[in-house]
């Protein structure tokens, strides 16, 4: 591997998140960048740029460090970025690489003191003797000034690498997730935090199953859900128990002894959960399907959508090129009707549940002019082959869309495409086909 | 990423009668596959000891996939592992046919599945072959250890390879490190009393505790916090700092 870093590689974007309004979407990076785009308001007399998306701001999150008991780096990759509801004028967020998380606090200023007595307009001292009277300096209006601060840094709460973070319906509690723990912080505290879930074995031989992603209900502060590499789900409840070892609802679906292979676990592994806004459903995503799961259900999904099912004959290959260890994301609608995810080759999936209907479209430059229609796009696994359709031996393995976002309300979603974002606005209901 | 246009190779047949299939010469048996695809994984986890710390899950997920291969290995008593043996390390061009890797793990029976391509959606192109690039595969003496017979010492290499993984993970410097937490872990039980106002016994639920917790904090939406940011801009306007 090279020792330096390829010029665009800390450009790629790893999170997308909108916040509860859908007003901002914060996306990080894996040079450790924060960039918060807002949603210009639509007006009348520019009716082109109809709620576009514009950079609001910019800042540096996190830094590389480097842990010098173990002798290893620790990266700069933001992983996951959550909002916290806003409660005054200002905006909060929560950043995270792999072993610290930060609350960053968003002000604008669009005004600006003038008339000190102290100070001249370039702020120099005034001459003291020069000064007859006083006054009281006057609020005047500038140039919209977004400011960013870090107000909170919850540091050493991790041993292994954070997966996830998740703000709790209360706003006063969050949660962060590593491969093999759960904590609980109080978003005022940084010196402590509370251990809820805990999967490390005594003897780390012995391991097995990682922690992949947790998440908390969206109602219920008491409820939360994480994820195993082994497939599985577990809801646990905080009121049982103070270390919730022991979950309350375990999810998982029985194996089919028809299809196991060498890889069967590794497909298994849950990717990424998602609470439905609704509360009552939740989305999974392993390498192969999107799987939603209602919460009075255990024993199986309740329905099952093929990504990239034409990839299951290839799953040697994608381990022999670490393919099939990609971690994607999914997301719900705001009405929870429709689900989306990535794939490869810059495409991402979507599926409506209710009309059962599915549709592949593609992120790209070349096929995104703006307002443009975006077309659907085909894999063909061989046999007959349509003209625009790619074949599976030509996907493009290297761009993989991980990571996709569902504006709360609108049909309005941010997709990242390695180094790229692209917000799609749907103007007309769009037909799935 | 996947070998296209690849031309098929005609296969010594001597090590192994079972891949005497007619037409389908180039398909290496399926214990050779599956040797190497664990000589593969164990390849990835020897790897895993980069300058940033390993991907856990990645590891652990390919350390059960070792595990897996090893155990239907010694379930089917290596009785056809001798094959491979004889005739040393098979070349790594005609590593792993995808199709039959990716099929049902063998049951009881002893046959070694014929890969009916008829059924095979690749059905008239050529079969994937993944190429793992020789230079990656370790030829020292060590590796001679993988590609033994008995799996008792396939399982102490592979025991190795995840003692030195887990143990990057794990603290170099125990003693330090548990001083290094030791503030934090005790912080934990002092919380919980803090919390729970008990010493010992069962721990009551956790919102109850964060309620009382949190009791001093003003509620959400208050006026009171965005006055106050206001008042203390103000002020420090006021006194020109």
């Amino acid at each position: 591997m090279p020792s330096h870093r390829m010029p665009s590689e800390a450009d790629i974007i790893s999170t997308v998140e909108f916040n509860h309004t859908g007003e901002l979407l914060a996306t990080g990076d894996k040079g450790g960048r924060v960039v918060i785009f807002q949603r210009e308001p639509e007006s009348k007399n520019a009716p082109h740029s109809q709620g576009e998306y514009d950079v609001y701001s910019t800042f540096q999150s996190h830094e590389p460090e480097f842990d010098y008991l173990k002798s290893l780096e620790i990266e700069e990759k933001i992983n996951k970025i959550k909002w916290l509801p806003q409660q005054n004028a200002a905006h909060s967020l929560l950043s995270t690489n792999d072993k610290t998380i930060k609350l960053w606090k968003i002000t604008e200023r669009d005004k600006r003191p003038e008339g000190y007595n102290l100070k001249d307009e370039e702020g120099k001292l005034k001459d003291l003797s020069t000064v007859t009277s006083l006054q009281v300096p006057v609020l005047k209006p500038m140039d919209l000034m977004v400011e960013v601060s870090p107000r909170r840094i919850f540091a050493n709460g991790h041993t292994y690498h954070i997966n996830s973070i998740s703000v709790n319906s209360d706003c006063e509690t969050y949660m962060s997730a590593d491969d093999l723990r759960i904590n609980l912080w109080h978003l005022a505290v940084t010196d402590r935090s509370f251990n809820i879930v805990d999967i490390k074995p005594a003897n780390m031989e012995d391991l097995t199953e990682v922690i992949t992603a947790s998440e908390f209900h969206p109602h219920h502060c008491n409820l939360f859900v994480y994820s195993s590499s082994k497939g599985s789900l577990r809801l646990c409840d905080m009121r049982a128990a103070a270390l919730c070892d022991k979950h309350s609802k375990l999810f998982e679906e029985p194996e089919d002894p028809s299809s196991r292979s060498f890889f069967s676990e590794i497909i298994s592994s849950v990717s990424d959960v998602k609470f439905s806004h609704s509360g009552r459903y939740m989305l999974t995503r392993d390498y192969l399907t999107v799987k939603v799961w209602d919460l009075n259900m255990e024993a199986r999904p309740i329905e099952t959508y093929q990504v990239h099912d034409y990839l299951r004959s290839k799953l040697c290959s994608l381990y022999e090129n670490d393919c099939i260890f990609d971690k994607f994301e999914c997301a719900w609608n705001g009405s929870d009707s429709v689900i989306m995810t990535g794939a490869y080759n810059n495409f991402f999936r979507m599926f409506d549940r209710n009309s059962k209907r599915d549709v592949t479209l593609e992120a790209s430059r070349e096929s995104s002019k703006p307002r443009a229609v975006l077309k659907p796009r085909r894999v063909c696994i061989g046999g007959k082959r349509r003209r625009d359709d790619i074949s599976v031996d030509s996907l493009d393995f290297a761009k993989k869309i991980l990571h996709t976002a569902w504006h709360p309300a609108e049909n309005i979603i941010a997709i990242a495409a390695t180094n790229n974002l692209y917000i799609f606005q749907d103007k007309v209901n769009s037909d799935m086909h | 990423m996947f070998a296209r246009g690849l031309k098929r190779k005609c296969v010594d047949q001597e090590e192994d009668g079972e891949d005497a299939l007619a037409g389908f010469g180039t398909v290496p048996s399926y214990s050779l596959q599956r040797q190497s695809l664990l000589d593969m994984s164990l390849v990835k986890l020897q790897l895993c000891h980069m300058l940033v710390e390993p991907n856990l899950c990645r590891s652990v997920l390919i350390a059960n996939t070792v595990r897996q291969i090893q155990e239907e290995m010694t379930r089917d008593g290596m009785g056809r592992g001798a094959a491979p043996q004889s005739t040393g390390r098979a070349p790594l061009d005609r590593l792993v046919s995808t199709e039959i890797l990716c099929r049902t793990v063998r049951g009881p029976e002893a046959g070694c599945p014929v890969p009916d391509l008829g059924d095979s959606p690749l059905q008239g192109t050529p079969p994937e072959l993944c190429i793992v690039n020789s230079a990656e595969v370790p030829r020292s003496p060590q590796s001679s250890l993988w590609e033994m017979d008995s799996p008792r010492e396939n399982r102490g290499s592979f025991q190795k390879s995840l003692d030195q993984i887990f143990e990057t993970l794990e603290h170099k410097s125990p003693s330090s490190m548990e001083e290094l937490f030791s503030d934090m872990d005790s912080s934990y039980y002092d919380l919980d009393t803090v919390l729970t106002g008990m010493m010992t016994g069962a721990k009551p639920g956790l919102c109850d505790g964060l309620e009382s917790f949190a009791a001093a904090a003003p509620a959400p939406g208050s006026s009171c916090k965005s006055d106050l940011a206001e008042l203390d801009h103000v002020v420090e306007i006021l006194v020109e700092t």
